[in-house]
């Protein structure tokens, strides 16, 4: 009875309609969560068919070339395809990510600061230092970096997002100096960029090969850089819950495209960007607070966590 | 209070083992949003002003390129110049560019205030959080140059002579219960603290006419609407002929706010049928102690302004106001000290120590200023300038924020001016909102934001209307006049002047300090 009730809740908030949170109950942890983590979904109006041909970089089909594809995931590629223009919308399916965005920049400030010796008190702490953001979407942490006073560089694998990402930062006096690329992390790798800081969050979930994925931030990031990583914890047994609810009691989303696999536990994530000569630093988690529409940083990494490490000199 | 309270963030960690020999550390990371606006004081401003790049621009100034600032304000009253000042003492909000645009003569002009002259009737009773604020951002130290009265006692009373309240700034370990200064000295100060700033400031000595919000964020589609560049920026057009773009429009325009109106923000309020008559007055005697008398038709209080002058706020029914505004100045005088002493009623006997009575009961935790004797208030020997005559209104925005407008002060909320807070709401305002602009700046966020304004309007929306809750209750209370309320009235009066963590609430909530008196 309860549960078919709380399966009702889910299934009309799931509507695009309704927004606008009131009611605070917990049941809101497991939207979110699977909104940013896995399936930003969408219902009616349905996206626009997605053609089995997968999202084009800078012309050429990535697949054709496997070296330098390999961080990427069609599947996923085209789901955020699916729903670029909604990058911007507050209220839309990337809610998740403007809400957890004060608080994750916070972190980012606090440790970046330290690290590059920066004075936290003033307004564009990140002057003269190069960042790139890895799998940048939208935007929606590229711009509040470049307000920050960094050289920021944006890449994501999705056309689309790129193309709403210039048009969003131009209208900005403040973003518009932000370089966007139509790249992937081993592209920029190929053409020997190098950054101060990299940073990928709510990224590595979603791309194919983890340690691939994680060498080439490195090799992106100069040595005594910074990386910047944010993913969700796979061992969280309520965000399990939620992938079964959303996946095969809602039909949100076609069966099977969960993948698992693809989520990390902190240790295995600390692990990989060891070998990838990135020793982390510090970890924080995220809890997100349904009753104040809120995320903030916790000791417990068990939901979401973001981790930051610095690249070892060579 | 607001920046003066110690700002940390706490860092509890616990080490955990992870993998072996890979130890990495997991903080427990609580971020007090505090953090970034913690600088404010310990900044002393030098007097010499040439470093002031305030600027006045008028008709001749304006170019075909529309400018851009950070932020607009419109409104530069005494709210809106304290919202300015603000941003340029923080160190995450001085490099903000700032357009002030209002036409109030006050900021342009820069004759000296002479301390000679007799007071200004048009003053405000400033609380101990208001003037750390103040103090917070430098701009207390130019009050100080000019007329200002700290007053460390209060007495309330009312005409049925069945009780009284004195109130001691002792009673809450406090040095003062507040401070009257004239409005023109605040807004001068304020004038003055900003332009020794080192911030970019431009003073448009001119009004808002109308204002284009962008409110479609659409990024699809095609976009050739006109030649105008792309922006999504607020366009505000001036009365001058001028317009600028702003990343944020503040409405510290008053009560009656055009950009509340051109927002389309709606208000809920309802007047009062009454009216204040306010003016300066002379007596003998110096007076350190404010005072406030509830009679049948409304309250009176005498306000010290410094040695012999002392400020009359006076609420009665308009009929009477404006009776008593034209009638000469011997029948004012006696008026006044009418409703001050010797009319309406009868004083309050002082026998309340000899216990016993109606409300011993009451006296178990006694107040140390509960023992002082009902005091005489100074008789008013002379009219020190016009009587002015105002309106009251109880008005509430039911939003403070909408995408890239933000209000504050009058524009957000007015209140009838009985317990001397409404101006101290509008600088409670203006603390929190360039906090909250501090925080925006310090994550990088865009400062037009919703969700980032939406922080300040609930920081402040439950504060300013507990306040007018208590206010309103206040003013009904003694607007009516029936038997047994006079003596539930009296009843109150003892009882506050007995229990002293309840007065110690009265005083810390009309001091600025946010709990709610009763039902803390
Ligand atoms: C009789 C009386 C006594 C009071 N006594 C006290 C007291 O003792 N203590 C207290 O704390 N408060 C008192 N108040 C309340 C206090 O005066 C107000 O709360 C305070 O003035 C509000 O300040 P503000 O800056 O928000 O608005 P205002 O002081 O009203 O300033 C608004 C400014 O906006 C400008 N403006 C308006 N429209 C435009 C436009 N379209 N374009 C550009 N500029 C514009 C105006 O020129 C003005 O300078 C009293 C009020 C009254 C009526
Ligand atoms: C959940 S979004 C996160 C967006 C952004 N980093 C943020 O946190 O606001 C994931 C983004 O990563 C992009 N992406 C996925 N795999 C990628 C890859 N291998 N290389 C580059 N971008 C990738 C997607 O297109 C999508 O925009």
């Amino acid at each position: 009875m309860a549960s078919k009730l709380l399966l009702s809740r889910l299934r009309t908030l799931a509507k695009p309609t309704h927004h606008r949170f009131i009611n605070p109950t917990p049941i809101f942890t497991l939207k979110y969560q699977t909104l940013v983590h896995s399936r930003p979904y969408s219902d009616a109006p349905q996206p626009p068919p997605i053609d089995s041909k997968p999202p084009s970089i800078n012309g050429d089909n990535p697949l054709k070339n496997k070296k330098i594809s390999s961080s990427l995931n069609q599947t996923e590629l085209a789901k955020f395809s699916a729903i670029a223009e909604t990058w911007w919308d507050a209220e839309g399916p990337f809610k998740p990510l403007h809400v957890m965005n004060p608080t994750r920049l916070a972190f980012i400030r606090s440790t970046l600061c330290r690290h590059f010796g920066k004075d936290p008190n003033c307004a564009k702490p990140f002057e003269g230092l190069k960042f790139v953001d890895v799998g940048c979407g939208g935007g929606i942490l590229s711009e509040p970096l470049a307000r920050m006073g960094a050289t920021v560089t944006g890449i994501d694998a999705v056309e689309k997002n790129i193309k709403i990402a210039q048009l969003h930062a131009d209208l900005d006096p403040g973003t518009s100096s932000i370089e966007y690329l139509c790249t992937t992390a081993e592209k920029l790798v190929e053409d020997q960029r190098k950054f101060d800081a990299v940073l990928a969050l709510e990224v590595i979930e979603h791309v194919a090969d983890h340690a691939e994925f994680c060498k080439s931030l490195s090799a992106l990031t100069v040595s005594n850089g910074a990386t910047v990583i944010s993913t969700i914890n796979r061992s969280m047994r309520a965000y399990a819950t939620a992938i079964v609810v959303a996946e095969y009691i809602l039909n949100w989303l076609p069966r099977g495209t969960h993948q698992w696999s693809s989520f990390l536990t902190p240790e295995e994530l600390v692990l990989i960007l060891q070998r990838a000569s990135i020793s982390v630093q510090e970890m924080a988690g995220f809890v997100y607070n349904p009753l104040i529409g809120k995320w903030s940083l916790f000791d417990d990494i068990g939901v979401n966590f973001i981790v930051y490490g610095t690249k070892d000199s060579e | 209070m607001y920046l003066s309270r110690a700002r940390k963030v706490t860092w509890r960690w616990e080490g955990r083992v992870v993998l072996g020999r890979i130890t990495p550390k997991v903080y427990a990371w609580r971020f007090d949003w505090r953090t970034f606006c913690s600088d404010t004081s310990g900044k002393l401003l030098g007097s010499n002003s040439n470093q002031a790049t305030t600027e006045l621009l008028d008709k001749q100034d304006s170019t075909n390129d529309v400018p851009q600032y950070d932020v607009a304000i419109v409104g530069g009253g005494m709210v809106g110049m304290a919202l300015a000042c603000s941003l340029a003492s923080m160190p995450l909000t001085k490099h903000l560019n700032v357009a002030i645009i209002d036409s109030n003569p006050a900021l342009m002009s820069r004759d000296c205030i002479k301390k000679e002259d007799p007071p200004d009737p048009r003053v405000s009773t400033v609380t101990p959080a208001t003037i750390s604020f103040f103090g917070g951002m430098g701009a207390w130290q130019y009050v100080q140059l000019h007329r200002h009265a700290f007053f460390d006692r209060m007495q309330v009373w009312d005409y049925t002579g069945l009780g009284y309240t004195r109130y001691s700034a002792r009673d809450v370990d406090k040095e003062v219960l507040g401070c009257v200064v004239e409005n023109k000295v605040l807004q001068r100060s304020l004038l003055s603290c900003m332009e020794d700033s080192d911030s970019q400031k431009r003073i448009y000595p001119s009004r808002l006419s109308s204002m284009t919000l962008n409110l479609s964020s659409s990024l699809s589609g095609s976009d050739n609407i006109s030649s105008q560049p792309r922006t999504s920026l607020a366009k505000l057009n001036l009365s001058s002929g001028n317009s600028l773009y702003a990343k944020l429009v503040v409405g510290a325009d008053g009560s009656k706010s055009h950009v509340r109106e051109l927002a389309g923000i709606r208000t809920t309020g309802w007047k009062y049928p009454q009216n204040a008559i306010i003016c300066t007055v002379e007596h003998t005697e110096d007076n350190w102690c404010a005072w406030q008398r509830f009679l049948r038709s409304g309250p009176i209080a005498l306000l010290p302004m410094g040695g012999k002058y002392s400020n009359i706020v006076w609420t009665m029914d308009p009929k009477e106001a404006a009776d008593r505004k034209l009638m000469n100045e011997a029948d004012f005088l006696k008026a006044v000290n009418e409703a001050l002493d010797n009319g309406h009623g009868p004083r309050p006997q002082s026998d309340v120590t000899s216990g016993g009575g109606l409300f011993s009961w009451l006296k178990a935790d006694k107040a140390s200023s509960a023992n002082e004797p009902f005091e005489v208030p100074p008789k008013i020997t002379k009219l020190a300038s016009d009587r002015m005559v105002f309106p009251l209104s109880l008005m509430h925005a039911n939003t403070y924020v909408s995408k890239r407008v933000v209000l504050i002060g009058d524009a957000a909320h007015t209140v009838h001016p009985l317990a001397g807070q409404g101006v101290n709401m509008g600088f409670g305002d203006a603390c929190s909102l360039s906090r909250v602009i501090a925080e925006g700046v310090s994550v990088g966020s865009d400062i037009g934001e919703v969700s980032l304004l939406k922080r300040y309007e609930s920081e402040r929306k439950a504060a300013n209307i507990a306040m007018m809750a208590v206010l309103d209750g206040f003013q009904k209370a003694y607007s009516i006049d029936f038997g047994p309320l006079n003596l539930l009235r009296a009843a109150a009066f003892h009882g506050v002047n007995y229990i002293s963590p309840l007065k110690r609430n009265i005083i810390s909530y009309a001091s600025g300090e946010q709990r709610v008196p009763l039902f803390s």
